[in-house]
């Protein structure tokens, strides 16, 4: 049915979300790079100018900068990590049979619509607190010192939060490739004499792999650009000890009018994010095939 | 299920589920419970029975003008979707019901567009910005929203469509119907649900967006993520407030979550998992 006439009214109606995105991408974009190029400082305009590589290579001379994408790595593979195990436990658990399941899954949902300064927040204060927080009256009760989390252990006080955030996502979307499970090959497995072990790694797991796949993919566009938890947190700190690329390349920006080198960091976080998207959109291509 | 299942095993599957549940949504609960404490109470040590007052309630709106930034998020979120709408709904609908031999490239092309990182862009925007006047606006800000949230819609649009049997709009066409016709009475009441969905889970997102609404906003665009991120400075212990603050923050949101678990599954999926 495609007649000439409607396969320009297609384009017509397509290009105002093609030409957005489009100009939203490159223009932006292009002026980093081409920022990352240039001494640039907004507060002393005489010194600027083009100065090829430099701004890489004090970016990368600066220690901060090691330490941030050390750091960015932590986060994502050990918020990855306790998400995908923790939602694969949980998923499990919530799928038997039992009363109030409903209401069990709103519970575990939850944190996902907590938005991120709220939930760093709520942590920084309430819970993790080495005076009045919950785990303080915890480690008190027991006899044992309480922990400064966000002085000793940043980066953990950091890693707990974001994966309470994100393993409702997960839980939920492993609950439901697991719901999708046919009944029937359960039961024939069952009869067949497969434990519960070998059930799951036969039946259950493969069944899921898409999901995971998924989950991995999703989260990690997100847990590479964690910004909002440890603005409100630590603020990067001590030092630079919880402090990740983005909230480098932010400090730099924003804070220090450093823009050359910021924006080689921008360069730098869109490199990193384009070997990772390699990777995320070969595999969301062929889930369209399906 | 055929198989019988031992009132035991779903006892203990029951206990099980419900303790680590009420584990996760714990600091949920407890920033409610806080938030319904004096400002004594709340540094007092571990109690789950509050005084029940309404002061910090009250005195959160006082101090801080709390409605200003609860309305801020409203008008952002909701208008930010409705323009993504706009956009979107012509162009998943002509890739879901007239797809070219591009049109995949093309979808695939506006996901990559989310995974481009913000920080790498934070100070072109941040300048264009400033030099436009846009800065602390409503309108920049939706825009930004928009544009931010633009590829999850178009996807999840061309999902639900594309489950429209296309036969349906050719039996409309030999009865005579014209586009206009077609597109009111066949089109819309099948297209309904999906951009419903499409439109609670764009929502949610862009009320919980909390890079460019706080890098962006200073005093008069600010929504609740600014807000609350201005709790951190140290000033003193207001938990209560805070818990407060918190507890209007993403009542809201939680609630309307709760009811589109399903619809989040497929949005952020991108269709891969119904």
């Amino acid at each position: 049915m495609a007649t000439q006439q409607t396969r320009s009214l297609a384009r017509f109606m397509m290009a105002p979300s093609v030409v957005l995105l489009f100009v939203w991408m490159i223009v932006p974009l292009v002026i980093t790079l081409w920022f990352s190029f240039q001494q640039y400082n907004p507060l002393n305009p005489i010194r600027d100018g083009f100065v090829g590589f430099s701004n890489y290579a004090l970016f990368y001379s600066n220690p901060a900068f090691l330490q941030s994408i050390l750091n960015t790595l932590t986060l994502v593979v050990s918020v990855l990590l306790i998400t995908v195990i923790g939602g694969i436990l949980l998923a499990l658990l919530i799928d038997q049979p039992m009363w109030g399941q409903g209401i069990v899954r709103i519970l575990v949902i939850s944190p996902f619509f907590v938005m991120p300064p709220v939930a760093a927040l709520v942590w920084k204060n309430m819970i993790m607190h080495p005076q009045y927080g919950v785990f303080a009256d915890i480690a008190r009760f027991f006899g044992a010192q309480p922990i400064d989390w966000f002085g000793q252990h940043p980066m953990t006080a950091i890693i707990i939060i974001v994966a309470w955030q994100w393993l409702p996502f997960a839980t939920l979307i492993l609950l439901t490739a697991l719901q999708s499970l046919d009944g029937e090959q359960k039961e024939a497995a069952e009869m067949d004499g497969a434990g519960f072990i070998s059930r799951f790694i036969y039946l259950t797991l493969p069944h899921m792999s898409r999901a995971i796949t998924v989950v991995i993919l999703i989260q990690t566009i997100f847990l590479l650009s964690v910004y909002a938890e440890i603005l409100v947190t630590t603020n990067g700190g001590p030092g630079y000890a919880s402090t990740n690329l983005p909230f480098l390349v932010y400090q730099k920006a924003l804070l220090e009018f450093k823009i050359g080198q910021a924006s080689a960091g921008g360069v730098i976080a869109v490199i990193l994010a384009n070997i990772v998207a390699f990777f995320a959109m070969r595999a969301v291509g062929k889930n369209l095939d399906k | 299920m055929a198989r019988a299942v031992t009132t035991q095993h779903k006892t203990i599957a029951t206990v099980a589920a419900w303790i680590v549940a009420l584990l996760i949504f714990f600091p949920i609960l407890y920033t409610i419970i806080t938030s319904f404490k004096s400002e004594q109470e709340a540094i007092q040590g571990f109690a789950l029975i509050p005084s029940g007052t309404f002061e910090s309630y009250t005195e959160v709106q006082a101090q801080s003008g709390y409605f200003k930034f609860f309305f801020n998020s409203v008008l952002l979120s909701v208008g930010s979707t409705i323009l993504a709408l706009l956009v979107a709904i012509p162009a998943a609908w002509s890739m879901a019901f007239s797809p070219t031999k591009r049109t995949k490239d093309i979808l695939m092309w506006m996901l990559s567009t989310k995974m481009m990182p913000a920080v790498a862009v934070l100070f072109p925007i941040y300048l264009i910005f400033r030099d436009t006047g846009l800065l602390d606006s409503r309108i920049g800000l939706m825009v930004m929203l928009m544009l931010i949230n633009l590829p999850i819609v178009v996807w999840m649009l061309y999902t639900y469509f594309r489950e429209i049997p296309g036969e349906i709009l050719e039996a409309a066409r030999m009865d005579g119907a014209s586009l206009w016709n077609e597109i009111i009475y066949v089109l819309t009441p099948m297209a309904v649900p999906g951009i419903a969905s499409t439109m609670l889970l764009n929502i949610i997102l862009a009320w919980n967006e909390a890079f460019w609404t706080i890098r962006l906003t200073t005093t008069d665009a600010a929504p609740l993520t600014a807000f609350i991120s201005s709790f951190s400075s140290p000033q003193g212990l207001f938990w209560a407030k805070l818990s407060a603050a918190s507890t209007l923050a993403i009542a809201p949101i939680l609630i309307m979550g709760w009811f589109s678990q399903k619809q989040l599954v497929r949005g952020l999926t991108f269709g891969a998992v119904k």
